[in-house]
């Protein structure tokens, strides 16, 4: 309803935009590009070829690549699931629970992940497993994805609930519904799209993690980013490329769906 | 318990009231158990002894802080003087991660209030363009601005062809390549909370402003920057934070001479140093920092807040 | 006649409170077996509270509600044969305009198959059956009111509660829908319970009106009840347009009150219960129940002088001030009876007043 915003606009801002979007794609579509480049060397062009993305899947270093992929998508599946589920039952307390003394408190422990730094948090859980003798690997870097997710779920569903008036509730057992009725045919539906959103993002959060997996993941098992690291260390090679625009256009397809599913809640 | 079947089923805003303590739980465990309790834990890691290949001895000490703080130590047998090293890592941390929180708003900004000022159909087409890159690997983000940045890169390449350099510039390994990457991170973490408070901006206001005779620079500081401030305290939160703590574009970026906060931390874990206790003591300086920087703007945010209603 | 009716919900000494603050003060009314019954009231008077607690969506903080026999203002809304038409309708968005309608049903236990023969019914008899598959978000405002209705009717409550369902149309939807809603209580013989603040079309629908204010019942009874004779200030200000005069009270004999207002003018009427000679309280006159003369007509006759005139389609309304009196509005018909009795601006006239017209307000 901007009716006439268009007249406060600044004819400068107009040329800053277009050089954020600038700024913010340039990078990704050079190495979009070079990931197609046939020359061993990263610097020359040696002309259009699909021959890393064979290299990916078949080259060198291609098992290590395999397995970490593996790992990077079934924590981030499980680890979005779970965090999705918990923070769904956080949210109805927090939104449909009335008043009470630790509300702040648990929307301070809910948000710790995004408040403190990252590092910190890998600071801390390394030390956690540590003390308690817990084996680093797998299962730690799954519990840690798990924890840290929470918040990046929590936000969209909570901000989709606090949307929903409590009257469809009380539609619904106006209408003879007990409170799971009620839950399950009227207020999960309208919350679908905050659910999907929450899920989505925990999935990427917990896909694109380097920090806090490369603190908590012990030897011998790598993630995508963890593995990608290690590689870039060594020397920027066309196939790091190739695997980075394959993630690229995974996250895009991602952030489109949840755009989309935001679109169908828009006509709702 | 029995409080929901005894009230009369209220399915108000408190209709989940009586079972909140139980859908609370997961919640609380996990987050209590895997995070919270072990920043705790770090807290009093940073007074135990090191051990030299990892991890702590269970004795009590400062040393921790005693080094972060003090040459040879305040508890030596020279009188101690103030050790720069690491206050000096700190203090350019902070210095780069308000550089960077200050570009991101200068381009931000004006994105976010073009984008806002767009017909609504065209906004959701803006706002997803900006999206993408938010949602993009934040590795793979800095490893492409690395490529990007190399002495042989294409940024090279394009300023050498144009004719502006006749040398390549080097820029990775500075600490000019630290603030481009910081800036580029975080850039979208900076448009989206100004484009939502711009967009719930209203425009009539700058209508009204209009009609006073204001000319438009004074609209735009007078009448839209203070209405959207909770956005830009937002979004400064959401860029400083995070650079202040970063660990990839100081390292893929800016090499062993440019070292930030997170990287210090990281090399007492990870790398050959494997001081324990110093790198709690570092996050935990660390933490304080950035909690103080949230509860002075939570301040400011809430008291703005007070002031609109 | 109508008495001899059962009460269907029966509210007894009711009291509501929230916190400090009490919505509800030991509320009592008996609403009757298939009566159009509708509480009024401006907002923030209680009414919406009383009905939410009727529908089972606020506990009462003491007393009790029966319907018919039994009591049911402990048990939970989806154990109460009383069903909702809510401000906003609340129409599940999820679901389609046959589900919606179904939705009842099948909780009461219906089969799928059954719920939505029964859906499809209803949705005859609000003539929305071409709808039937779209979802709530592509009806007007008009046709999800009728969803709404259709929605609660489905179940076949005993009681049907309304919540200001048509606040949300424009002006012309809602006189239709008011007259519809009027038959479809009729048809279906279900007792409605209907809260407005909208006092016309209370007077429209209504076969008995409780006005509330400040968490009391003011004043119970038929529409011309409560226009005709109000009991209080509040109920007479409430309703309609009137001309509120100080009085006090001189003598009462036969059943007659004579008092004297601003000015020293002199007036009779009805006396009242509780207001005793020496009495200052005041009397409620309302504006077509006054003529203008340019010669007294009767003893009464008031002498004033015209302010203005204004214009209302309908009616035209004089503003006067009687002579060191106070101010009077008088309304005339727009007719050609009517405008005989109008009077220029700056002109003296006397203000008659019809018998019976005038009431002391008990405070």
């Amino acid at each position: 309803m901007q009716t006439g915003a268009a007249r406060f606009d600044f004819p400068g801002f107009k040329l800053l935009t277009f050089l954020c979007l600038f700024i913010l794609y340039a990078p990704l579509l050079v190495v979009t590009i070079y990931s197609f480049n046939d020359s061993r060397s990263i610097t020359t062009w040696g002309g259009f070829s699909l021959r890393w993305y064979v290299d990916v899947f078949t080259g060198p270093d291609s098992a290590k690549f395999k397995s970490a992929a593996v790992n990077s998508f079934s924590i981030a599946l499980i680890a979005a699931t779970v965090a999705t589920a918990i923070a769904t039952s956080a949210a109805l307390a927090m939104v449909r629970g009335g008043r009470f003394r630790l509300r702040t408190a648990t929307f301070g422990v809910i948000s710790l992940p995004i408040l403190v730094p990252e590092i910190v948090t890998a600071v801390a859980m390394l030390i956690f497993f540590n003390a308690i003798g817990f084996t680093r690997g797998y299962m730690s870097i799954l519990i840690a994805h798990i924890a840290f997710c929470i918040p990046f779920a929590y936000l969209p569903i909570s901000a989709r609930m606090q949307g929903i008036e409590g009257v469809y509730e009380q539609a619904a057992m106006d209408l003879y519904a007990d409170r799971v009725q009620a839950f399950r045919r009227v207020l999960l539906p309208m919350m679908m799209p905050g659910i999907i959103s929450g899920f989505l993002l925990a999935f990427i959060i917990s896909l694109d993690d380097f920090i806090i997996t490369n603190f908590v993941k012990g030897a011998g098992i790598e993630t995508l980013p963890t593995a990608i690291f290690g590689s870039v260390k060594q020397g920027l090679r066309p196939n790091i490329m190739a695997i980075s625009t394959m993630l690229l256009a995974f996250s895009t397809v991602i952030v489109t769906l949840s755009w989309l599913v935001s679109r169908i809640d828009r006509t709702k | 318990m029995a409080g929901g079947a005894a009230s009369g089923g209220n399915a108000t805003s408190d209709a989940y009231a009586p079972a909140r303590g139980w859908l609370l739980l997961p919640a609380w465990l996990v987050l209590g158990i895997v995070v919270l309790a072990p920043i705790g834990l770090m807290l009093i890691y940073s007074f135990l002894t090191k051990e030299f290949r990892g991890g702590v001895i269970w004795e009590f000490s400062l040393e921790a802080y005693d080094q972060f703080f003090f040459d040879r130590g305040l508890f030596g047998d020279e009188s101690p003087t103030i050790q720069w090293a690491y206050i000096q890592i700190f203090w350019r941390s902070i210095w780069q991660a308000t550089l960077a929180t200050l570009l991101c708003l200068l381009i931000g900004f004006p994105t976010a209030y073009f984008i806002a000022t767009r017909p609504a159909n065209q906004r959701t087409i803006w706002v997803f363009l900006i999206t993408i890159p938010y949602w993009v690997n934040l590795l793979i983000r800095t490893v492409s601005m690395r490529f990007i940045l190399r002495d042989q890169g294409p940024l090279n390449d394009l300023l050498q062809w144009v004719g502006v350099i006749s040398e390549p510039l080097t820029i990775i390994n500075t600490n000019l390549g630290v603030q481009i990457g910081l800036f580029y991170s975080y850039l979208p973490f900076m448009v989206l909370p100004l484009y939502a408070a711009i967009e719930r901006y209203n425009f009539s206001l700058s209508e009204a402003a209009a009609d006073l005779y204001a000319p438009r620079h004074k609209i735009l500081t007078r009448i839209v920057l203070p209405a959207v401030k909770p956005g830009v305290i937002a979004g400064c939160i959401l860029v400083f934070v995070p650079s202040l703590g970063s660990f990839l574009a100081p390292d893929l970026l800016g090499g062993a001479r440019n070292f930030m906060i997170g990287s210090l931390i990281d090399e007492q874990f990870r790398g050959s140093a494997g001081n324990w206790p110093f790198g709690a003591a570092a996050s935990m300086i660390l933490l304080t920092l950035v909690l103080l920087v949230l509860m002075v703007l939570a301040r400011q945010q809430a008291r703005l807040e007070k002031g609109a209603s | 006649m109508t008495d001899q009716r059962p009460i269907a919900i029966d509210i007894r000494k009711v009291i509501k409170r929230f916190g400090d603050f009490t919505a509800l003060k030991e509320v009592s009314l008996g609403i009757r077996d298939n009566e159009f019954f509708t509480l009024l009231g401006p907002s923030g008077c209680g009414k919406t509270t009383l009905l939410r607690m009727i529908a089972g969506f606020e506990d009462v903080t003491a007393g009790a509600i029966y319907l018919y026999d039994q009591e049911i203002a402990r048990l939970p809304p989806n154990k109460r044969p009383i069903n909702t038409v809510f401000q906003n309708y609340a129409l599940f968005p999820t679901m389609s305009v046959l589900e919606n309608v179904g939705f009842g049903l099948e909780m009461q236990g219906k089969s799928r198959a059954e719920a939505s023969r029964r859906a499809g019914e209803m949705l005859e008899l609000v003539q929305l059956t071409q709808f039937a598959h779209r979802k709530p978000s592509q009806l007007s405002g008009g046709q999800q009111q009728r969803v709404a209705l259709a929605r609660a009717l489905a179940p076949q409550p005993r009681v049907l509660l309304l919540d200001e369902p048509l606040s949300a149309l424009d002006m012309k939807l809602r006189k239709s829908m008011q007259i519809e809603l009027k038959h479809i209580q009729r048809e279906t013989g279900i007792t409605f319970i209907f809260v407005t603040h909208d006092q016309e079309e209370a007077l429209t629908m209504s076969d008995r009106i409780a006005v509330m204010s400040a968490g009391e019942v003011q004043q119970l009874g038929t529409a011309r009840e409560i226009y005709e004779h109000p009991r209080n200030m509040f109920v007479a200000d409430f309703i309609g347009d009137t001309n509120l005069l100080e009085v006090a009270v001189d003598r009462i004999e036969a059943g007659r009150a004579t008092c004297h207002l601003g000015g020293g003018h002199e007036l009779t009427c009805d006396a009242v219960d509780g207001v005793g000679i020496g009495a200052r309280v005041h009397l409620s006159v309302r504006p077509e129940r006054l003529f203008l003369s340019a010669e007294p007509e009767e003893a009464e006759s008031l002498r004033a002088r015209v302010v203005e005139n204004i214009f209302i389609g309908t009616d035209i309304t004089t503003i006067l001030d009687l002579d060191e009196g106070p101010r009077f509005q008088v309304r005339a018909s727009n007719s050609d009876r009517g405008n005989r009795r109008v009077f220029e601006p700056g002109q003296s006239a006397f203000v008659n007043m019809e018998r019976g017209s005038a009431r002391l307000l008990v405070d």
